[in-house]
Order: structure tokens, then C-alpha cells, then sequence
């Protein structure tokens, strides 16, 4: 410490000197920052996209190789369903676990794709929110070739084939449908939960699990008052964001993908949870997790499979979408992940293979897919289900600036 | 034309670090104070609008998470000048051969990730983990109790990740102490207490001094221990930092909250040189 301080003072002038150089330059810098560049291009019509859409896929050139962006525990473990693709096809896929949630995962890629990059991903999976609008109002999707969607018009769900955040499925289709519930870890939580006030119950301090997502607790705040999320205003909303700060005191942690992992650790013994997890940390770690809708409400979300703009490979791409929409294929992945199938053939499916399989353990477990309520909702479940409260990025600004202080703690 | 490049020399020399920093932290800092004021969301991109009043809102809703921070990493910085001293002084007096053997283990942690063993705090700390497991089950310790998620185990996390950068510097203050001015201290009548406390400890001043520079000013902006570590009462401000600009797509808030971070950091710093600055350090080891 010592040598650099006389360095310092023998060698002033040109220090002084060095500062004003760098000063000036930084001046200069400072006209050119402008910090986030706007003006977005406006959003077109789904006629216009469409054209626009055929003139792009005419241009395009198949590839032998598809990047596959995913959520974890959201796909067969084996990967069977993949590798099957690539013997039929010859096309490789990769498969990455990257997102973690929505608002993340788009903080990542929104930059590199307006700087005009590949993101690195073909095939993202993205949820009925708020940055699904922004991807569109950003012009930041591939509308999806219409021509290549044969087996999604054959088999899917005239509701999967109407979605009101994406008309005439231009920039999407459908992966799977989940709620947003209840779940518990029975070893210590004795009578089964099946309100929402549970998840304030205080004999259960420091080990309630909420999510982190604003957009996710904001309806778990709107359930507890009784305010359908559809319909909420401002002023709901700090009602909402009140009512979730009274229990922040029981909550031990505002989760991301991780409450599971908690969950299953006995670190969080009732948890804001996913319906499908529970299941596959049941599955593969022989944990016996439990799940429930309460009953003031819960949320019923829908993600879909989007091909990010400047993707590299979007022709393998669009096969691989188109792939997952075989009944068959689509069984596969209900089996595992039992998420909501977009397919509904697919119950049928696992019953038929639940009747053939030989062994007594198999078949326990497909007829208790072929039968969850989880699945197959009852419409007294859809009654019960919303969707988030409808936000987009200008309204945004204030329902995270009422709910992002609950999350930060 | 040899004195012309005579004169050319210090700026040649300065131009690969000097452009280095004024890309990547001239260009950014600017940039950061820009976005600070101005309004706008993602979609319709953000203009200026030089709108103060950011800063205003970010210190209501973010104020409890900046003295946190601050009260998080004195503490911190205070274990680890506690427990880094005892170590460097004996590396530094007693270590013998084998003082570089001793500096490569408190390096060695450095050799796996940062995160990685943040995360293995987790597995260690657990509820049901490897320590409060077993003294749970024999009943030393209620169900209930926990320490993962608490203000204890961020502070702790904190402590260990950056306790080598308070061993090191103090190590070499404490290496170039001549060992004969203690002999002199002493057959001056001075005991061991009094020649550490006089000669010693002063000798060692500037080495602390590097050492909470190099350990304050990370911990108080640290944001991974206090999400792997801590709950719902311990976050940090470099987790709200994080959280605007990743998840609540509010740039200008993210901004305006990094800029008063870097203000208060660089006065607390300055205030403690001056309070405890070098030049006066230097002057009580000369004494």
C-alpha cells in the first residue's frame, strides 16, 4: 500500500492529466447513453402476421438439430419422447431446464433478442402472463408455421385451439395446463388443508412455502379477501398485498422453483405449489406429497411452446411442436408429468395401457394418473380456477410496485 | 521525436486499463445514473424525464433492506476481523516453513464456486440436515427450530465466504512486522500484552484497514448468501436490486437503488479513511 501512494504522489501531473482524458471521454459517452432504448414495433394483426409468417417460413431451411428451453420436472425423465423424435426425424435435440420462472427467463432473453441475436433456444415454453404479452407486443416470437400444426388441429382441445391471450394460436400452442394450489407434507401437517386461510394458520410459523412470483401470490392474496383476480383493481390489489404482509411473519421463504425441493426436505410444511410437481417429486423421490385446490380458489394456468425470434433451427422446430400432439406422445408426457394435456384422447390412452401393462406397479400408477382429479378437472374444479389478474406492461408498474415490497421482505 | 514518445509513455500505458474501466464501468455507471430518472415500462422503453422522485419512493420502500445491509455486513466484517486476526498473526509469527502450506488452505474453499458452497451451507444447515438433524431426533432441539432462513445463518454464510480477503492483507501487515521490535519493546519493560497493544497492532493497522475495504464493501452488496441462506426477514439490498431489474422489469427503481448503494458505500468508506485513514495509520507505526 505503501509503494503505491508515493508512485501516486511523484507522478500527480500525469494522474491529473489521465483523470481529465478519462473525464472527457465520459462526457462525451454520456450524450450517446440513453439508457433503454423504446419504441417498440407495434403489434400487427393476426392477418398481417400470418402473411408476414408465410413469406418467413418459405425462406427458411430444415436443420438437423432443435434447442429446447424448458421448466424442470416438466418432461418424461428418461427422455423418451425426445429420442423418439430423433429416430423418426433424425433431428438431435437438446434439452436445457434453464427457466426458472417467467419474468426471469425473459429478463434474460429480452435483451439478446432485441439486440437481434439468437437467444440459443428454438423452442421456449413460456406461461399465460404478463411477459407472454410482452413477448408479443415486443415482436419477440416466430409466428408458428400454420401448415406444419396438422396433428395440433387433429388433436387437440377445441378449447387449447381458443385461447383469448393468443387468437388463431399464431405465436403459440399449448404444452400443458396446471393449477396453482395448496400442497403439504403430511408428516407435518396432520388434518389435510383445504381453505386458503391454512396457509396463514400460525401453528405452521416459519414453514409456509409462497411463491415469489408476484403474479402468483397477487391471486393468493385476491382468494383470501374473495376478489376474482379477472375482474380486481388497484384498489384490490393493496387490499391484497395487505392482507399477504399479515402473513409474512409465518412464511419462511418467498420461493421460485425451489419450493419442492423445501417441500420435500421438511423445510416448508404447507406450500403455494404446482400441481404436477408434487406429483413427479412423489414419482421419483418416493416422497407422499399432497395437493389440493382450495376451496375459495385457485389458479388455473396455461404454458405454451413459442419460437423465439433469430432462433437458429425453426423448421426443426415447428416439427418438434407438431411432434408432441401425437396422442400417443402426448400419454407419454401426461404419464409424466400429469399436467393438464392439451390432448384429450390421452385419458383414454392411459386407461387402455393401464389395462395391458403386466406389472401390478405400473398399473397402479397409470390408473391413478388416468383418474387424478388433478388432470381431469371436474367442472366444479374449473368453477373454483382462475386466471392471473390480466396485467399488462403498463398496468404492470403498479401491481408489482404494490407487490414486489410483500416478495422482498 | 524521442521526447514526443518520452511524453507519449504514461498515456500508453494507462490506455489499456483506462479503456477498460470507461467500457465497463464508466459507460454502465453512466448509464445507470441515466435510467435512474427517467420513466417508461419495458414494452414503450424508457425515457428522460429526469423524475427524482425514484429515488425518493426506492428509499420508502427499500430503506429497511439498506440499513440491513449495512447492519449485515459490519457484522460480518467485525467476525471476520475477529477470527481472521488469531490466524494470520500465528501463520504470520509461528508458521515457519510451511506459512505458504497455511495460506494455500484458507485459499483452497476459493477453488470450488462461490454458489456451490453457499449451497452446501444449505445441505449442512438443513432442518432436518446433517447438524440439527440428529440433535432433533434426540430431542436436544424442538422440531420447530430452524436456522437456515434467518438473519444468523446470512451473516454466517457472508462471514465464511469472505473471511480469506481479511486473512490475506492482514497476513502481509502482520508478515512484514520485524519481529526484533517486539524484542526491543520488551526489553524496554514492556509485557507481551503491552508491546502487541503498542507496536504490534499499530504495525497491523493498514492491513485491517485493506481488509474491510475488500470485505465490507462486497458483503453489504452480496445477494447470494441472503437468498440461499436467509427467509423472508433477511433480505438484502442487492436481492431487491436483483429483483427489480430481473423480475418487476422496473429499471429505473433497479437504477436508482444501485446508484444510492454505491453512494453510501463510497461515504461510509471515505468518512471511515478519514477516520482511520491511511496516512494517520502510517503515522501511529511510525511512532
Amino acid at each position: 500500500m505503501t509503494t503505491l501512494r508515493n508512485h501516486a504522489h511523484g507522478r500527480d501531473y500525469s494522474r491529473r492529466n489521465a483523470l481529465r482524458f478519462g473525464g472527457l471521454s465520459a462526457a462525451g459517452l454520456a450524450l450517446a447513453a440513453c439508457g433503454v432504448q423504446g419504441a417498440a414495433p407495434k403489434q400487427q394483426t393476426s392477418s398481417q402476421a400470418l402473411s408476414a409468417a408465410q413469406q418467413f417460413w418459405k425462406a427458411q431451411k430444415p436443420t438437423k438439430h432443435v434447442n429446447f428451453a424448458n421448466w424442470a420436472l416438466y418432461i418424461d425423465p428418461s427422455h423418451d419422447t425426445l429420442k423418439q423424435f430423433t429416430k423418426a426425424t433424425g433431428i438431435t435435440v437438446t434439452y436445457s431446464e434453464v427457466i426458472q420462472d417467467d419474468p426471469s427467463f425473459f429478463a434474460k432473453i429480452n435483451p439478446i433478442i432485441r439486440a437481434g441475436q439468437d437467444t440459443g433456444y428454438d423452442i421456449m415454453v413460456i406461461t399465460d402472463g404478463l411477459e407472454f404479452g410482452e413477448l408479443l407486443q415486443l415482436g419477440e416470437v416466430t409466428p408458428l408455421d400454420q401448415s406444419k400444426l396438422t396433428n395440433f388441429y387433429k388433436y387437440s382441445g377445441k378449447a387449447y385451439q381458443n385461447r383469448s391471450y393468443d387468437p388463431g394460436n399464431v405465436y403459440s400452442v399449448p404444452w400443458a395446463s396446471g393449477s396453482t394450489g395448496i400442497a403439504w407434507n403430511p408428516k407435518y401437517v396432520k388434518t389435510p388443508p383445504t381453505s386458503i386461510n391454512d396457509l396463514w394458520n400460525p401453528a405452521y410459523a416459519g414453514h409456509v412455502g409462497m411463491m415469489a412470483d408476484p403474479q402468483e401470490i397477487a391471486n393468493f392474496g385476491l382468494f383470501k379477501l374473495g376478489i376474482d383476480p379477472a375482474t380486481s383493481t388497484e384498489k384490490d390489489w393493496k387490499a391484497a398485498a395487505a392482507v399477504l404482509l399479515t402473513q409474512k411473519k409465518l412464511v419462511r421463504k418467498y420461493y421460485d422453483q425451489g419450493y419442492i425441493d423445501a417441500l420435500s426436505k421438511g423445510e416448508t410444511w404447507i406450500t403455494m405449489a404446482w400441481s404436477g410437481d408434487i406429483f413427479q417429486q412423489n414419482l421419483s423421490s418416493g416422497t407422499n406429497l399432497q395437493f389440493v385446490v382450495p376451496k375459495e380458489g385457485g389458479t388455473l394456468w396455461t404454458d405454451n411452446m413459442m419460437i423465439p425470434k433469430n432462433a437458429a433451427n425453426p423448421v426443426a422446430a415447428m416439427q418438434l411442436i407438431n411432434w408432441f400432439y401425437q396422442p400417443g406422445i402426448a400419454a407419454q408426457l401426461t404419464e409424466a408429468i400429469e399436467y393438464i394435456s392439451p390432448v384429450p384422447s390421452v385419458q383414454a390412452i392411459i386407461k387402455a395401457g393401464a389395462a395391458k401393462t403386466a406389472k401390478p406397479d405400473d398399473k397402479k400408477t397409470l390408473l391413478e394418473v388416468a383418474d387424478s382429479s388433478l388432470v381431469w378437472l371436474s367442472a366444479d374444479d374449473y368453477a373454483r380456477l382462475k386466471s392471473y389478474v390480466p396485467i399488462n406492461s403498463k398496468t404492470s408498474v403498479t401491481f408489482n410496485s404494490i407487490f414486489q415490497p410483500v416478495v422482498a421482505g | 521525436m524521442r521526447r514526443l514518445r518520452a511524453a507519449a509513455v504514461p498515456y500508453l500505458l494507462i490506455l489499456p486499463g483506462g479503456l477498460w474501466l470507461v467500457i465497463f464501468f464508466v459507460i454502465p455507471v453512466i448509464a445507470l445514473i441515466s435510467l435512474s430518472t427517467q420513466q417508461g415500462d419495458v414494452v414503450d422503453g424508457f425515457t428522460q424525464t429526469f423524475h427524482f422522485a425514484n429515488y425518493a419512493a426506492a428509499w420508502d420502500n427499500y430503506h429497511e433492506q439498506f440499513v440491513r445491509s449495512v447492519l449485515y455486513g459490519a457484522i460480518a466484517t467485525l467476525l471476520c476481523i475477529a477470527l481472521a486476526y488469531p490466524m494470520a498473526y500465528w501463520i504470520a509469527f509461528r508458521g515457519g516453513a510451511r506459512k505458504s502450506l497455511y495460506l494455500f488452505l484458507i485459499l483452497l474453499p476459493f477453488f470450488v464456486s462461490f454458489v456451490l458452497r453457499t449451497v452446501s451451507w444449505q445441505y449442512i444447515l438443513g432442518d432436518n440436515g446433517l447438524v440439527l438433524g440428529p440433535l432433533k431426533s434426540s430431542g436436544v432441539l424442538p422440531e420447530s427450530f430452524r436456522i437456515l432462513a434467518t438473519g444468523t445463518a446470512v451473516v454466517g454464510g457472508l462471514t465464511y465466504n469472505y473471511l480469506p480477503f481479511m486473512v490475506l492483507p492482514i497476513y502481509v501487515a502482520l508478515e512484514r512486522v520485524d519481529f526484533r521490535l517486539v524484542e526491543a519493546a520488551q526489553d524496554l519493560y514492556a509485557s507481551r500484552a503491552v508491546a502487541f497493544r503498542r507496536v504490534v497492532f499499530p504495525l497491523s493497522l493498514p492491513g485491517m484497514f485493506a481488509g474491510v475495504l475488500l470485505t465490507f464493501v462486497p458483503v453489504a452488496a452480496d445477494y447470494v448468501n441472503a437468498s440461499l441462506l436467509g427467509g423472508t426477514s433477511n433480505t438484502m439490498i442487492g436481492n431487491i436490486i436483483q429483483d427489480e431489474f430481473l423480475t418487476a422489469q422496473d429499471y429505473p427503481t433497479g437504477s436508482a437503488l444501485s446508484f444510492m448503494l454505491m453512494a453510501i458505500l463510497l461515504i461510509g468508506m471515505f468518512s471511515y479513511a478519514r477516520i482511520l485513514g491511511t496516512e494517520e495509520v502510517l503515522e501511529v507505526a511510525a511512532r
